[in-house]
């Protein structure tokens, strides 16, 4: 019952491929509280924390994109280069849990759990960005609407690693807003990313419904109000949440009511519509 | 590609080897357990409140949420190696003549946060202190003593320093 760890990602798929099995572990801020609870009992672990090549990040000037391997942890995203190209991004990975669970957390993480409630994922919905596996078979991308299926269900198949995720640099507006019971240390109750790609709006909505959600009427409807995207009047701005609103389905669970998810929605997508950084 | 059923793990420097671990085991659980090392504190397993603080390879993590069998490659620090002599570390002594310690569970945690804390920034604002303290949980002292602490240890070093 060993520890299989991996140092390249070429190793890490071979140890997969061997050991389809094994449970895959990076930050293990998921994971090993569902081993301390005895909720999963590994029997074999594939270790990719020692791959470097997952660490690394790189921005694409020519593209105008930027690619983050799956290793990076969210502290690496909340200032600094990856901050100031993806705003929103730090926006979401400053509200993950702590510092010390963004010390060790990973999108990887995020993106292989695919709880509704991943704080990075409505970033990634709203920009629609695109998810890099890799196995023995090869590599392959995977655009994020259609990586996330279910609720923690995914699209990767048992002998892939998710090794990237890339991003579009808007050059543009965008912000990620969440509502929990306290500013630290909490799983959100609702969540969403608004952002202006190619001078079209995004709205991107976490924790009311199975998946992320795109509010694609709510974006329809702000991208023939105005067509100055800068300066949306707090008229507009309203409706637009409570289109948002509409477009959710949230429902009644631990954490909070539908009834208020909804609420929550509507002000998180009007804020949002007046607010956020420029990339 | 490398397997340990039976590992060691290198703690404030010094290799410890464990054996008949079972896979799921945390660092914390081993630190205390099996490594006599019991300073790190456990509390509620699944990251929240930071009593377990421990540095792997600089970054100040949860050892509840590590796989100990995980860190083989890595460099731990936990709390009993801040100081190797054993004395307190001005942070430590700090958290004493503040009064930021009442029933001192979550200290361990505390200390080891604001350590890491005070090493990448050298003089926090009140936010930046909150913000890095927002992972350590403690239910007795209201946080007002622990913050006086950190202001302590920033005046000492500045004067240190000067």
């Amino acid at each position: 019952m060993p520890v299989l760890i991996a140092h390249t990602i070429s190793e890490a798929t071979e140890i997969l491929a061997e050991n389809p099995d094994a449970t895959i572990l990076n930050g293990g801020t998921d994971l090993m509280v569902e081993v301390n609870f005895n909720h999963r009992h590994p029997s074999s672990v594939l270790l990719l924390r020692n791959v470097p090549q997952l660490r690394e990040w790189s921005i694409d000037s020519s593209q105008q994109t930027i690619t983050i391997g799956a290793g990076v942890p969210y502290a690496a995203m909340e200032t600094g280069a990856i901050a100031a190209a993806v705003p929103a991004l730090a926006q979401a990975a400053r509200t993950v849990g702590s510092p010390q669970i963004r010390a060790a957390g990973t999108m990887g993480g995020n993106l292989g759990t695919c709880s509704p409630a991943g704080d990075t994922l409505p970033v990634l919905s709203a920009l629609e960005a695109t998810i890099h596996l890799s196995s023995q078979d090869g590599e392959r991308t995977v655009p994020f609407g259609e990586f996330m299926v279910g609720p923690k269900k995914n699209s990767r198949l048992q002998h892939e690693i998710i090794t990237a995720v890339t991003l579009p640099v808007t050059g543009n507006r965008q912000g990620y807003s969440k509502v929990g019971v306290r500013n630290a240390m909490v799983i959100s109750v609702a969540s969403a990313c608004f952002a202006i790609v190619d001078d079209t709006p995004r709205l991107a909505m976490g924790s009311v419904g199975p998946t992320i959600l795109r509010a694609v009427k709510a974006e329809k409807f702000l991208a023939e109000a105005t067509k100055d995207l800068d300066n949306i009047s707090d008229e507009i701005a309203r409706e637009f949440g409570e289109i948002a609103s509409t477009e959710a389905r949230p429902i009644d669970d631990h954490r909070s009511t539908a009834q208020y998810r909804a609420h929550a929605i509507k002000v998180l997508a009007s804020r949002l519509a007046v607010r956020g950084t420029a990339s | 590609m490398s397997t340990n059923e039976f590992y060691s793990l290198k703690v404030n420097g010094v290799d410890h080897h464990v054996s008949d671990a079972w896979i799921g085991e945390s660092l914390l659980y081993v630190l205390r357990e099996r490594l006599g090392l019991p300073g790190s504190k456990g509390a509620c397993e699944q990251g929240e409140c930071g009593s377990c603080t421990v540095f792997i390879d600089g970054a100040a993590v949860c050892s509840c949420l590590v796989m100990a069998a995980s860190a083989v490659e890595s460099e731990i620090a936990t709390v009993e190696g801040l100081n190797a002599d054993g004395t307190l570390t001005d942070v430590q002594e700090a958290f004493v003549t503040e009064g930021a310690v009442q029933c001192g569970f979550c200290t361990p945690g505390l200390v080891m946060a604001v350590h890491h804390l005070l090493d990448e920034n050298d003089s926090p604002s009140e936010l930046e202190v909150k913000e890095a303290l927002s992972g350590n949980i403690c239910r007795c002292t209201g946080y007002g003593r622990i913050f006086a602490a950190v202001d302590k240890v920033v005046a000492v070093r500045r004067g240190a320093l000067s």
